[in-house]
This record gives C-alpha cells, sequence and structure tokens, in this order.
C-alpha cells in the first residue's frame, strides 16, 4: 500500500528539480543545441537548393551556348556561302565582261577591218580608175584614130573594169 | 568476439552478486549470530526494501553495521528540525505489541537530535507517550511530522539532474563554439535523440505551427525519464534508486503534462469537453463529467505506466537474483543470473521505450489540446 502512496516531501522535491531542470535547459541547453541544428538544417537544404539551381542555370547556360555555337556556325556557313556566291559572281561577271569586251573589240575590229577594206577598195578603185584613165588615155592616143574604134573600145573597157 | 561478450556477462554478472552482497552478508549474520536459528530469507520484505525510498544509501555489509551513507533527514514539525539519518539507524531498537493481530513490532527510536521521533518502515512519527502503539501492522495515532528529507530517491533525483546538465550542457557547449557544424563526439550520439523528440513526438503529434513551444519541454521530460530509467538500472552507488519507479516521482510529472495540456488548451478543446459538436444537449449532463473525468485519466494513466513499468522490471530483477537466495545455493547462479542478466536488458530497452512513450503521449495530449477545429 505504501508503495503507491505519493509522500509530499518528495513530491516537493521532484517538482523543485524538475522546474530548475526545465529552467535551466530550456534557457541555456535545449535553445542553442535546437537552434544550431535548425540552421545547420536550413543551411543544407539551402545549400542542396543552391546546387540544384545552380545545375538548372549550368544545363541553361550549356543549352545557350551550343545554340550559340549553332548560330554561330550557320552564320560561318552562311558567310562561306556568300562569299563562294560572290566569288562565283564576280568570276562569272569578269567573264561575260569580258566577252562583251572581246566581243566589242572583235566587233570594232571588223568594223575597222571592213572600214579600211572599203577605203583600200575606194583607194583601189580611184587607183584603178586612174590607172585606167591612163591607159585608157594612152590607148585612146593610140586607139582613137577613128571615131568607131574610139568608141568600141572604150565601151569593151569599161566592161571590164565594171566586172572587175 | 565471443570472449568479449563472455567477459562482458560475467562482469555484468559479478556486479549483480556485488548489488545483493548485503543480502548475502546478512544471511551469514543471522546464521552466526548467538541463537543461532536460522533466519528465512523473505523475498517480498528484500524486494520492497529494494524498490522504495530509504532515508540511507546502503553500500555494502549486512543491513545493521554495513557501509551507508546517512542522508539528512528535514522535518518541519514546529520549525525547521535537521539531523542525520544515523540517528535512526543507530537509534533505540524498540518494540510494541500490535493491539489487533498480538504480534511483536520492532521499530526504532530516534536518539541525540532525533529524540522524540521514531522510524518505522522508513517512516518518520513524533512519540506519544515515549512510544508508538500499533494496529493491523500500522502505526496508531502517532503524528507524522512533515517529512522533507534528503531521501535515497531525492539524492538520485539530484544526481540525475546533474548528469543531464552535465551531459547536455557539453552537446551546447560544442555548439555554442562551433556553430552550426556537424556534430561530434557526445552531441553526434545525443542530436539524432533530440531531433527524434522533436521530429517524431513533438512535430507529429502538435499542430505544426504550434509545435515549438512545447519541444523544450517534451525534451526535459524524456531525458529527465530516460536518464533516471538508466540510472536506476545500475545496481550500485549512485545509482539503483528506483526513482522512476516511485508513484510520487511519475505523478509530478503526470502533473507537469496534465498542466501544461489545460493551461494551453483552446477554446475549441474547452468546446469539445463542455459542448461536444454533435452530441444532443440532453446528452451533455452525462458527457461533460466524462469528459472532464478524461482530462485527468489521461495523466493518470501516465503516471500509473511509468510506475508500474519501472517497479516491475526492479522486482523481475531482483525475484531473479532471489532464486539463488531463496535456494541457499549459489550453484542457482547458473539459472538466475543469465535470467536476470536477460531482463536487464530487455530493461535497457524499457528504459528508453517509456520515455518515449511518456513524451510521446504527452505529446499528444497536448497536441489535442492546442489543435484548431477542422469543421
Amino acid at each position: 500500500m505504501e508503495l503507491i502512496l505519493p509522500d509530499m516531501g518528495l513530491l516537493i522535491w521532484t517538482s523543485i528539480v524538475f522546474v530548475l531542470l526545465l529552467f535551466i535547459l530550456t534557457k541555456f541547453i535545449w535553445k542553442p543545441i535546437l537552434s544550431s541544428v535548425n540552421e545547420r538544417e536550413k543551411n543544407i537544404s539551402d545549400s542542396l537548393a543552391l546546387a540544384e539551381k545552380t545545375k538548372a542555370e549550368m544545363k541553361e547556360l550549356q543549352a545557350q551556348n551550343e545554340s550559340l555555337l549553332k548560330e554561330a556556325r550557320a552564320e560561318r556557313d552562311k558567310i562561306v556561302k556568300e562569299a563562294h556566291e560572290l566569288a562565283a559572281k564576280m568570276v562569272d561577271d569578269a567573264k561575260t565582261n569580258a566577252k562583251s569586251e572581246s566581243a566589242k573589240i572583235i566587233a570594232s575590229a571588223h568594223q575597222a577591218i571592213e572600214m579600211e577594206k572599203a577605203a583600200a577598195m575606194s583607194e583601189l578603185k580611184s587607183h584603178v580608175a586612174a590607172l585606167s584613165i591612163e591607159i585608157a588615155e594612152k590607148i585612146v592616143k593610140t586607139e582613137l584614130s577613128s571615131d568607131d574604134k574610139q568608141k568600141a573600145l572604150a565601151s569593151k573597157l569599161a566592161e571590164d573594169i565594171n566586172l572587175n | 568476439m565471443v570472449i568479449k561478450s563472455t567477459v562482458k556477462s560475467i562482469t555484468l554478472a559479478f556486479m549483480f552478486l556485488l548489488c545483493l552482497t548485503p543480502l548475502w552478508a546478512n544471511e551469514t549474520h543471522g546464521e552466526s549470530s548467538e541463537n543461532h536459528e536460522k533466519k528465512e530469507f523473505n523475498v517480498n520484505e528484500m524486494i520492497m526494501h529494494h524498490i522504495k525510498d530509504a532515508h540511507e544509501w546502503h553500500l555494502w555489509g549486512p543491513d545493521h553495521g554495513g557501509t551507508s551513507i546517512y542522508l539528512p533527514i528535514i522535518l518541519i514539525d514546529g520549525g525547521l528540525k535537521t539531523f542525520s539519518s544515523s540517528h535512526f539507524y543507530h537509534g533505540e531498537h524498540k518494540s510494541a505489541v500490535d493491539h489487533k493481530t498480538h504480534e511483536e513490532v520492532s521499530y526504532v527510536a530516534g536518539v541525540g537530535p532525533a529524540t522524540g521521533y521514531a522510524m518505522y518502515h522508513e517512516k518518520i512519527y513524533k512519540l506519544e507517550n515515549g512510544g508508538l502503539s500499533f494496529e493491523d501492522g500500522h502505526v496508531h495515532g502517532a503524528v507524522k511530522p512533515f517529512d522533507m528529507s534528503i531521501t535515497k530517491n531525492v539524492v538520485s533525483l539530484f544526481v540525475g539532474a546533474i548528469l543531464i546538465l552535465l551531459i547536455m550542457g557539453s552537446v551546447a557547449r560544442f555548439y555554442k563554439k562551433n556553430g552550426a557544424v556537424a556534430p561530434k563526439g557526445i552531441a553526434k550520439f545525443l542530436e539524432p535523440i533530440v531531433v527524434m523528440v522533436r521530429d517524431n513526438i513533438a512535430k507529429e503529434n502538435i499542430d505544426h505551427h504550434k509545435y515549438h513551444k512545447f519541444v523544450p519541454y517534451l525534451l526535459t521530460i524524456f531525458f529527465f525519464i530516460f536518464i533516471n530509467n538508466l540510472l536506476g538500472m545500475i545496481p550500485f552507488f549512485p545509482g539503483g534508486a528506483n526513482l522512476t519507479g516511485n508513484i510520487t516521482v511519475t505523478m509530478v510529472l503526470a502533473i507537469f503534462t496534465l498542466l501544461i495540456t489545460v493551461f494551453s488548451g483552446n477554446k475549441n478543446y474547452w468546446k469539445h469537453i463542455f459542448a461536444t459538436p454533435g452530441v444532443p444537449v440532453a446528452l451533455l449532463p452525462i458527457m461533460i463529467p466524462i469528459e472532464v473525468v478524461g482530462i485527468l485519466t489521461k495523466p493518470f494513466a501516465l503516471m500509473i505506466r511509468l510506475f508500474a513499468n519501472m517497479s516491475a522490471g526492479h522486482i523481475i530483477i531482483l525475484a531473479l537474483i532471489s532464486i539463488i537466495f531463496i535456494n541457499q545455493n549459489a550453484a542457482w547462479g547458473a539459472l538466475s543470473v543469465p535470467m536476470a542478466l536477460f531482463i536487464s536488458v530487455l530493461e535497457l530497452l524499457v528504459a528508453f521505450l517509456q520515455a518515449f512513450l511518456f513524451a510521446l503521449l504527452s505529446a499528444l495530449f497536448i497536441g489535442a489540446a492546442v489543435e484548431e477545429a477542422h469543421h
């Protein structure tokens, strides 16, 4: 029976000790321990979140780099292509230019030749005419002893010159 | 490894024997006494003596004439009276005849500063007409002065409190010195327990906006019970007192839980007690008393659970060791020591479990008191 009856003295001592313990532990021990543990837990979770964020950022950056590289490559390809095109065009232009120039030169050469030829021809004609007149004079001088003979000879000579 | 564990078991068994040396010595003492009357070993008396409070701390040797620490006695009886309990233990042996059973009962009357008082079964009485009268095995009619003595349990209480302060203080110092870093040493061992109390006991049972306020209380009650349970399992000084198996101590702890529950109870909690929603008004005269009794039965169960579990543990171990003394043969140790060892290991688990349960149920009751209405 004694075992289950509370003892007032022990009750008072236990209450005093427990209240003191509760006070001291709460103020000087549980607070620093719990705040440190909480702080550390917060640090860890923050660090983890940061790592995750950094990872995502890195990934994004990498993707960005990739796209940038791709763009640069495309740009380069475009530039090279354009350069090729330009070069080809220039060559083409040069070719056509040269062709037209040469054609022009040829044409003008033809023209000059034609003109020279014509000039030479006319000169020749005038020479031939002068020569013919000279010859005719001589012939006429000799042949034009009679009227008939003169006339026949003249026409015959003229015909020959025209055929030439 | 096997050798190591064997050595451990032998050491433990030796420790148990050591704790019971006084008993054994008592036996030999009895045998060699003048009248050669073989004093019978009283298991019940021995066990009760060990699990009850005392005004001395028996270290070794026979009951009378062995080595004890005599603890101070503090009486409030028309003023404060303090003296050593040796004035009782080395007092004047007296006897009286029980008025009902007509058996002779012996008690001790104090000498020196303890004159005028007598001690019977560790209780102090004021002598009347120079003696005590007994009726049915109990002291009859004598006045009991208010006894504020530093008993065995009070010393154990102090030792436990100092131990908690030292252990937890070193943990707190570690964090103060190193800041929020990974724990080392004792902090590494105790931090998971602190976190367990915070997360598994407080956070899980109390509304997560309010649990912070109650964590220090739950931690204190957990470590108070845990450390004192373990201290009670050490069979020699300064352990071995049955502090957490004392109904007074468990009552104080239960009262604290009750007070915290009642004073932190919100409107919703009281509404559930005095006007339980969904209950017809006609039933309220029945429901209110039931609910009010319910407030008290919860901590009452806490008190009984801890008291019964810890006392039972002490009783079983003592009973198993008593097998040797009942049979008066050391060979029985081969049976009793392994069994006592097994129960001791089980008690280590119980020491933790009871501390955990007390804190958990306290958190549950507090959680119910601060819960907000969900409807």
